[in-house]
């Protein structure tokens, strides 16, 4: 049986709750983009509820503790319907037996649950060191990524606490969202101005008077502090993967 | 522009052979400025050497009254020269940081005049950016050798971590390749500083708002492979560094060749001891989070460490007695002396084996390099041992199933003090 939900973690723990409501227990969570069509699978709308996936969310908490049932928030943002079933099936463990070991790292589907979320733990903080912001006249730092997993809200309060000082956005142009940061407080933004956003090292105009040159002295910087005789391109492509360097303005 | 352009392209590159560039351990808090320590560190780039970048790693200038043979800045090379501005490196530092570029600076500088001279210069810098910016991110200050204790005190109180850098791991080296120094000059500055994190630390008991004092500790570098010394003798001393001055750490750096005219130094075009460098930080690692003992690893009878295999496994094999170890019963402590087991997957065993013991098929998943710990693990289902394995045999086999990419031309060790 398919569940699709709307891609958000309340919509994925409403899943759960109307698991046990209807007493579905195999079950795979999907949206309606990500589900593969089969003409076989049955498949249900589950609206999302916040009503019940707070319940879900709190009876969570009160088995496996707070550190723990966050886990479960974290593999859910691996966006991807195979760990979302994984971590769906542990969650149903969890409150059909009213116990689960986290720690048990010889049973293959919690360490395959530790797996995806050293994966996304990984990503985030790749994050956190590629952003790459670009001053824009009005004082704005503007930042696009692409990341493999939804991690931008995890690193949100980082770059809040950071950079309180000045404005900021940052964009996930792959799931077209991201955040504004107005100097006080981050709100959530999508789809702005009904079109897509344009990569920000191709505008010229509106850019700060300084921009391009401290671009440019970056680049200098970092061609310069390179070892030529210690050169080992294999291990640079393994700490900086290419698919990261479209944002980076040292590697453009 | 162009000419600011230059000037950055000459400092960074006469500070590149500073290998340090860790941004953890700070603990500054954003109060109001710009700034946030992250307490693990982040690397924002990797150079195509795949060194980390983490902070803006520069020279105030790179002119120096010193001639120290191995150095590119020495008073006697013919290289441009150039010298920042206290406010260059301010505006530098700043619009980097809020780009998110770096984590912070890295300011070191060649000794121009005098000692203090230098020092205060640098201090101008840390004092601007975190009185003036009110810049909260991470300052590594190179302390300059002979520079007065109120200096070094007064800057302790703007950076996050001090070093100093010893070069030459052993007094003899040092005078041959640098005569002008001595690890005396290097002793003091590390000293002054340690004594001062101290006092601060006991003021902390009793006054909960004590000012920062290098919270993130001090460091030193030795360069390898530029004077003769065995590899007992660069351990013995970064071990003796670390106990009497508690440094964070000690960093490793196998000597570029840049010097045409030194004849005691290995030439130009010769490749950097790159694999040795390596084992170095291995055995480093070993002695600080490892439980090992240096003599374990280097002693009199085994003054090298390996090139083709890693110092655990080395030990490992010159100690067969202690192996197999039951994965099942034993200690933390011995799990972590398994070749192929890294204390991440030791404290997985550790939690895992409470909900009954492990088998083969569960090892090999979580993520521990099986094919080298086989020989000295048993598991709840392995097969009870076909007898006496002989360390060459398992040295053999184990180069076998991973070759090692042709192991790159480590220089010839040269002859001590010829």
């Amino acid at each position: 049986m398919n569940y699709i939900f709307d891609g958000s973690y309340c919509g994925y723990l409403s899943c759960v709750f109307e698991a046990f409501e209807r007493k579905e227990f195999d079950v795979i969570p999907t949206t309606q983009q990500l589900m593969v069509a089969n003409i076989f699978s049955e498949k249900r709308e589950i609206p999302s509820c916040s009503m019940k996936a707070l319940r879900i969310a709190t009876g969570m908490e009160k088995i496996i503790g707070r550190h723990n049932a966050k886990l479960f928030y974290h593999n859910f943002l691996a966006d991807n319907s195979l760990e979302w079933t994984n971590g769906f099936r542990l969650i149903v463990e969890l409150f059909k037996s009213q116990h689960l070991d986290m720690q048990n790292y010889g049973r293959p589907d919690l360490l395959r649950l530790h797996q995806s979320i050293k994966k996304i733990s990984r990503e985030r903080h790749r994050m956190k060191a590629f952003i790459r912001f670009v001053k824009s006249y009005n004082n704005l730092y503007t930042a696009i990524v692409e990341p493999d997993f939804n991690v931008i809200p995890l690193v949100i309060d980082f770059f809040k606490n950071r950079f309180a000082d000045q404005q900021w956005l940052i964009y996930d142009i792959r799931r077209n969202y991201g955040f504004y940061y107005n100097g006080r407080t981050v709100q959530e933004v999508s789809h702005i101005h009904g079109q897509d956003i344009q990569d920000p090292y191709c505008i010229e105009v509106d850019l700060d008077p300084k921009e391009k040159e401290f671009q440019h002295l970056w680049k200098t910087y970092f061609k310069s502090t390179t070892i030529e005789s210690r050169k080992n391109l294999k291990l640079h492509l393994r700490h900086v993967p290419k698919r990261y360097w479209k944002y980076l303005v040292e590697k453009i | 522009m162009f000419g600011f352009d230059e000037k950055l392209r000459i400092l960074a590159d006469a500070a590149k052979y500073d290998v340090s560039c860790s941004s953890s351990g700070g603990k500054r808090k954003n109060n109001g400025g710009v700034g946030d320590a992250s307490a693990s560190g982040i690397c924002h780039t990797y150079t195509e050497d795949g060194r980390c970048v983490s902070l803006l790693k520069i020279l105030m200038t790179n002119y120096c009254i010193y001639d120290c043979s191995f150095c590119v800045s020495r008073r006697s090379n013919d290289v441009q020269r150039a010298a920042f501005s206290v406010k260059e490196v301010v505006d530098l530092t700043m619009n980097f940081y809020r780009r998110n570029y770096i984590e912070g600076l890295f300011l070191s500088s060649g000794i121009f005049k005098s000692a203090d001279y230098t020092m205060e210069r640098l201090m101008l810098v840390v004092k601007k950016l975190r009185t003036e910016e009110r810049f909260n991110g991470y300052i590594h200050l190179k302390a300059i050798p002979g520079a007065s204790e109120s200096l070094l005190k007064e800057a302790g109180l703007y950076v996050d971590r001090m070093s100093v850098n010893l070069e030459i791991p052993t007094e003899e080296g040092l005078k041959l390749v640098a005569p002008e120094k001595d690890h005396k000059s290097v002793r003091e500055p590390l000293a002054i500083v340690q004594n001062e994190i101290l006092n601060v630390q006991q003021h902390k008991k009793i006054v909960k708002k004590a000012p920062l004092f290098v919270p993130a500790g001090q460091s030193t570098q030795m360069v390898i492979g530029a004077t003769p010394e065995t590899d007992l003798q660069i351990m013995q001393t970064a071990n003796e560094f670390y106990k009497d001055y508690q440094l964070k750490r000690v960093y490793y750096s196998g000597y570029i060749p840049i010097n045409a005219t030194d004849s005691s130094l290995p030439q130009i075009g010769t490749t950097p001891p790159l694999i040795r460098e390596n084992r170095l930080y291995q055995t480093d690692w070993l002695l600080r989070f490892y439980g090992f003992s240096l003599n374990e690893i280097l002693n009199n009878k085994h003054q090298q460490l390996e090139l083709d295999i890693d110092p655990k496994l080395a030990w490992a094999l010159r100690n067969p007695q202690f192996f197999p170890i039951d994965i099942n019963s034993a200690d933390y402590s011995w799990i972590i002396r398994i070749p192929g087991i890294g204390r991440q997957s030791a404290n997985k065993i550790v939690q895992a084996r409470k909900y009954g013991k492990l088998k083969e098929f569960q090892l090999r998943k979580l993520g521990i390099a099986f094919n080298r710990a086989k020989y000295f693990m048993i598991c709840q289902d392995s097969i009870v041992s076909t007898g006496f394995h002989y360390p060459e045999q398992i040295k053999k086999s184990i180069l076998e199933y991973n070759p090692r990419p042709k192991l790159i031309n480590s220089q010839t060790q040269l002859t001590l003090f010829s």
